[in-house]
């Protein structure tokens, strides 16, 4: 237990910090509580360092299918979770800071900015705890600590009714969701006996060699998939999402659309590398006949049902919302392609690919919501305080005019997400289609091409609606920047990553990720690793692609950081 | 020199902002001029007969990780186009001088980055680069149609972008499925060492090792992609809208070079990647070439607006192009390059010249329009010439592409039975016939619509001769069209009746170029030659290997086929012996069915 501990440093980091900031938050002194939003910065740099600096996991854990994965998920989350820092800072409290400057007496318990911060922190903790989870009990925890902070910063992102009626709708739904994917935990408790993942993988493959997963078990991970499918917002469970995006504040809302789905992800990953990609079983994928079918029919319909419906709207939020669900479905198609075992590379590797998407999506969004939160409408002739959130697409007409770095940042990250080269969405989608067609997922990958160019019609609308439409002075509203300037900033570090990041990627990190160690190679022989059943099959002229494989399980090239 | 062709405009395209409003027009047209006389002075300087100039690649790396590397070459085939794009680069920078008098930055920026994006597609020799390129023309021209179009703009820019958009990323994932397969094969061990290349010669070397299944997966995933381009018959239905809405400018650059893009992307690509499905489809695509120059021309007759007649002439004219590509034979497909060429610059001549007309009379309407020649003398006699190169006249160059491409269809109809000057293939006479008459419907709409423009007694848009800037002829009205014109033609009072030195000095190098191809070909047809012929004997050789023993079962031909596919003479013998693989017999079918 003790050496487990010594691999929690990032996350006890955030958990003292997130501590510090609901002691300082109450405090009458104003200097005092704004304390809160650099405490919060320092610890996410501190455990980032921390993350990055060291993995002892890989180290102290034995028989992880994935053992870098705790150490890029720590990183990662550090790292984004400043940018959405950023954007997040001078939220919580506006209106009742506001109030207070104008000669109100400071009451502790309707301050709400010390809770702000520490739910924000509390949610990251369960996020690195999510990546370095090895036992289903620890998952199960680490997932709900990622979600029920969520709940909250739903409900006081805002003052509106309709942040609290989001926050309910998101919360029961949330854990219908949890129930669903507790019984699966419970079922596959059931069908070995265990909670700890590496022993499960152990047993299934012992089922594997006595002739196949056991129903329950099948039956276990099947409701555990689709449970976690809450928390990347994919088809069935993808219900909650456009109304809660929208009844969030743009800062909650980006902060929604990356730390509960990056969880999902990495929960997704290491329920699914408990059965391997390499079952032994022929289907077309690694995965487990069932499995697969399921994860496919998923990823088709989450894809296709986020992009439809995002064409539908008119409101920008529920446009972005929907592309959050189309994104996750592009993403299950790296995680139906699976990894290849050792360091992969990145095309080949679908689960690297969806560590790099992850990020790149998560820094993308940061760029889009910024500039949702930097702006105000107000209504003509309307108190100052009266402002209200944009929402339409026509509030952004002419934004490159009026507010050109904004307007700018906007039009980049949506030319982002669309995946138009040379940007980052295309380097990151490429890795997706690549290991996909890897994998003998032509289906899939054609279907996430199709997608794309559904996708194009409404980031097209936004970015041209900014670029190219004049403002509107005749509108009975104006917008304006709102007047904090973190967000901004988060918006144009956001739109830079998206450039610079194209021109010299960080897949190795990714890569370095995504490293896979088959389960028990002792149970399993050489040949059935993923690449090797498909090259005879998809390649009848290169008779030596078998003979490839055994280079295949050294694990030379490691990659260093 | 690579990187300077393609760099130049990009530079100007950054200074442009910078710039004061006077200086942006100078900056532009330096930006495009200084790679047109880098492109003469390099085909003067070097013999493109004997071959491309060596050690002038560059290739840097890129985005290692994922096996992307910055790879550009040149060849006679793109150093031709290039020549094309480096021409008209200047000509559509002079051209807007006059119409385009609002938010000039924006529109010579993304037109010089249009430019150069367009000479990095004919120089990319990464595929993934190529992709990169291809649809990022996409953004200057959605910029260019969206903001400086006519009044259905914003509609025709959503349409182009998004059937172009999703035409490539199905050709994406074809390049992507290729190059796993490169991956796989003897001598590249899939060990995750980032053997994953896109290097377009290796993706060639790769393609051609397919199966004919795969290769005619490959073939269609990229001809989606291209055919969109062209546009190919049933996909070219956004054209004529994004023509329509486009600037003049726009108008040019997407007949003379953006189409080309993917008939360039067709000979380089789609073709050399899956030789086997090429050959075995190239009758269907030849029925979809020939439908184009049809129905294309048969809805050209009926166009009001001349400049959706020009737009859907191209859809027209482009089945030429595609139909002389398919053919396989040096004819063929020297007429299809000629075509490119010839086109865009015929094509893109006539756009200018409605965009002067329209600059005068604010309106396209054919029936709002006549006599002009009496008016506009100047303008009618390049308007007439670059009429007569598009129908092909013979002496422009029109004639020569388009008499190739269907000497080429003819020629190419050997398998149905050799006869003389035959060289093999799948089309045959029926196919030169059927685009005989999309010929004589291309010389009829275009001569109609000259007829209606150009001459007969002056009729002009109600309003118009009121101004009577300098006119002599100001009396002749039109004969009571009611369009309300007069008004929004205000700064046409700034031009005079006929056209202008600037204009003139326009159209000048054009004509020039459409007679001087017309009459003396030759140095064109030398430049493209060592492209063209490796295609022809790759096709040839793919064809003596086609009918490979494989998947007996899968050829349950019937008793007539196998008689019907007598192989001409010149192929190897042993391709007699064979029973017909199932795509030979399906395009043998094919054949049978329209002979």
């Amino acid at each position: 237990m003790i050496e487990k501990l010594s691999t929690l440093w990032p996350e006890i980091t955030l958990l003292i910090a997130a501590t510090l900031s609901m002691i300082l938050g109450v405090s009458p002194s104003l200097a005092i509580r704004r304390l809160c939003a650099p405490i919060a910065a320092a610890a996410l740099v501190i455990a980032g360092l921390l993350a990055y600096g060291d993995d002892p996991r890989a180290a102290t854990v034995p028989n992880l299918a994935l053992p870098h994965l705790a150490q890029y998920g720590k990183v990662i989350t550090a790292a984004i979770g400043l940018l959405l820092l950023l954007l997040c800072v001078g939220l919580p409290d506006r209106d009742y800071e506001a109030k207070l400057a104008r000669g109100g007496v400071f009451d502790a318990l309707r301050n709400t900015r010390g809770e702000f911060y520490a739910f924000f922190l509390f949610s990251l903790t369960g996020l690195m705890l999510c990546a370095g989870a090895d036992d289903l009990i620890w998952l199960f925890l680490a997932l709900e600590l990622v979600s029920l902070p969520t709940y909250i910063m739903v409900a006081i992102s805002t003052s509106r009714n309709r942040s609290m009626e989001a926050a309910v709708k998101y919360f029961f739904l949330g854990a219908l969701g949890a129930a669903t994917f507790l019984y699966g935990f419970a079922l596959i408790y059931g069908a070995t006996g265990t909670t700890y993942l590496p022993k499960i993988a152990e047993i299934f493959q012992a089922q594997y060699a006595a002739g196949g997963l056991s129903g329950i078990a099948v039956a276990g991970l099947v409701l555990s998939v689709i449970g976690v499918c809450f928390k990347i917002a994919a088809v069935p469970m993808h219900f909650y999402t456009a109304d809660v995006y929208q009844g969030a504040h743009a800062s909650v809302t980006a902060f929604l659309a990356f730390v509960p789905k990056t969880a999902g992800f990495f929960a997704l990953m290491l329920l699914l590398a408990t059965v391997g990609w390499a079952s032994g079983e022929a289907t077309t994928s690694g995965l487990p006949q069932p499995l697969h079918t399921i994860l496919w029919i998923i990823a088709v319909l989450t894809m296709t049902a986020g992009n439809v419906l995002a064409v539908l709207q008119n409101s920008v939020k529920r446009i972005f919302a929907y592309s959050s669900i189309a994104h996750s479905g592009y993403m299950l198609v790296g995680l139906i392609a699976g990894p290849v075992v050792g360091d992969g590379s990145l095309q080949s590797s679908g689960l690297a690919a969806v560590l790099f998407y992850l990020v790149a999506y998560g820094v993308t969004n940061v760029g889009v919501f910024a500039v949702l939160a930097s702006l105000e409408k107000r209504k003509a002739g309307a108190a100052a305080e009266t402002t209200d959130e944009v929402d339409s697409i026509s509030d952004f007409r002419g934004l490159c005019s009026t507010s050109p770095l904004l307007g700018w940042t906007l039009v980049i990250s949506c030319v982002g997400l669309l995946g138009l080269p040379p940007l980052l969405g295309f380097f990151s989608k490429m890795p997706l289609l690549t290991s996909g067609i890897r994998a003998g997922e032509y289906g899939l990958v054609v279907v996430l091409v199709i997608n794309s160019a559904i996708a194009a019609y409404y980031y097209l609308r936004i970015a041209s609606t900014a670029l190219l439409e004049s403002p509107d002075l005749a509108s009975s509203s104006t917008v304006r920047p709102v007047g904090i300037p973190t967000r901004p900033i988060a918006g144009l570090a956001a739109a830079a990553c998206v450039v610079a990041l194209s021109l010299y990627t960080i897949t190795d990190f990714a890569r370095f990720g995504a490293k896979y160690d088959l389960p028990h190679k002792q149970v399993i022989p050489a040949p059935s690793a993923p690449s090797a059943k498909e090259a005879p099959a998809k390649s009848p002229s290169a008779p030596s692609a078998p003979a490839a494989q055994p280079q295949a399980n050294v694990p030379g090239a490691t990659t260093t950081n | 020199m690579l990187l300077t062709l393609l760099f130049t405009p990009l530079l100007a395209a950054l200074l442009v902002p910078l710039m004061p409003k006077h200086a942006v027009r100078q900056v532009a047209l330096v930006g495009t001029l200084v790679p047109l006389a880098l492109v003469i002075f390099w085909l003067c300087t070097h013999n493109w007969f004997v071959g491309p100039p060596q050690g002038v690649g560059v290739d840097a790396a890129w985005v290692e990780q994922l096996g992307i590397r910055f790879t550009l070459g040149i060849d006679g085939l793109s150093m031709a186009l290039v020549t094309l794009t480096a021409f008209l680069g200047p000509i559509c920078v002079l051209a807007s001088y006059s119409a385009i008098t609002t938010r000039i930055r924006t529109y010579y920026g993304w037109l010089l980055v249009l430019q150069a994006v367009m000479t990095g597609v004919f120089l990319a020799r990464d595929a993934i680069l190529f992709y990169v390129m291809f649809e990022f023309t996409l953004v200057p021209m959605f910029v260019l149609i969206s903001l400086f179009g006519s009044t259905n703009r914003k509609a025709a820019a959503i349409k182009f972008f998004l059937y172009t958009f999703t035409g490539s990323v199905l050709a994406l994932a074809g390049i992507v499925y290729l190059a796993w397969f490169n991956t796989q094969l003897p001598g590249k061990l899939f060990d995750g060492s980032g053997s994953w290349t896109f290097n377009v010669a290796a993706l060639v070397n790769a393609g051609q090792k397919m199966s004919a299944v795969q290769q005619t997966w490959v073939f269609f995933a990229l001809m989606a992609g291209f055919a969109v381009k062209v546009p190919l018959f049933p996909l070219h239905t956004w054209l004529p809208l994004a023509h329509t809405e486009a600037p003049t400018a726009g108008s040019v650059v997407l007949a003379g070079v953006l189409l080309k893009l993917g008939t360039f992307a067709m000979l380089t690509l789609a073709i050399p990647m899956a030789p086997i499905a090429a050959i075995t489809y190239a009758p269907a695509i030849a029925v979809l070439a020939i439908i184009g120059c049809i129905y294309g021309g048969l809805i050209c007759w009926v166009q009001t607006d001349v400049k959706k007649l020009v737009a859907y002439s191209s859809v027209a004219h482009l089945g030429f192009c595609v139909l002389g590509m398919f053919s396989f034979n040096a004819a063929g497909l020297q007429g299809s390059v000629l075509y490119m060429i010839n086109h865009g610059l015929s094509t893109g001549a006539l756009f200018l010249c409605i965009g002067m007309m329209y600059e005068r009379y604010h309106t396209r309407n054919m029936a709002e329009l006549g006599g002009l020649a009496i008016k506009m003398p100047i303008w009618a006699s390049f308007f007439v010439l670059f009429t007569m190169a598009s129908v092909g006249l013979p002496g422009t160059n029109g004639f020569v592409s388009e008499f190739l491409c269907v000497l080429g269809a003819f020629q190419a109809g050997g398998n149905l039975g050799a006869f003389a000057g035959s060289t093999g293939g799948n089309l045959g006479p029926f196919f030169a016939f059927a685009a005989g008459t999309g010929m004589i419907i291309g010389a009829i709409y275009l001569l109609y619509m000259l007829g209606r423009v150009c001459f007969g007694p002056l009729k002009e848009p109600l309003g118009h001769a009121d101004h009577g800037h300098g006119s002599s002829h100001g009396a002749a009205h039109g004969s009571g069209h009611a369009a309300a014109h007069g008004s929004d033609d205000d700064h046409a009072q700034h031009l005079p009746a006929d056209l202008t030195g600037r204009e003139i000095g326009i159209l000048v190098p054009i004509a020039v170029a459409c007679i001087f191809f017309g009459v003396y070909p030759k140095p064109l047809m030398q430049l493209i030659d060592k492209p063209v012929m490796n295609t022809v004997q790759l096709v040839e050789s793919t064809r003596k290997e086609m009918p490979a023993p494989k998947a007996a079962p899968s050829a349950p031909a019937t008793p007539a086929t196998p008689a019907k596919t007598s192989t001409p003479a010149h192929t190897d013998p042993a391709k007699h012996a064979e029973v017909p693989s199932a795509p030979a017999a399906a395009a043998a079918a094919v054949q049978e069915s329209h002979s």
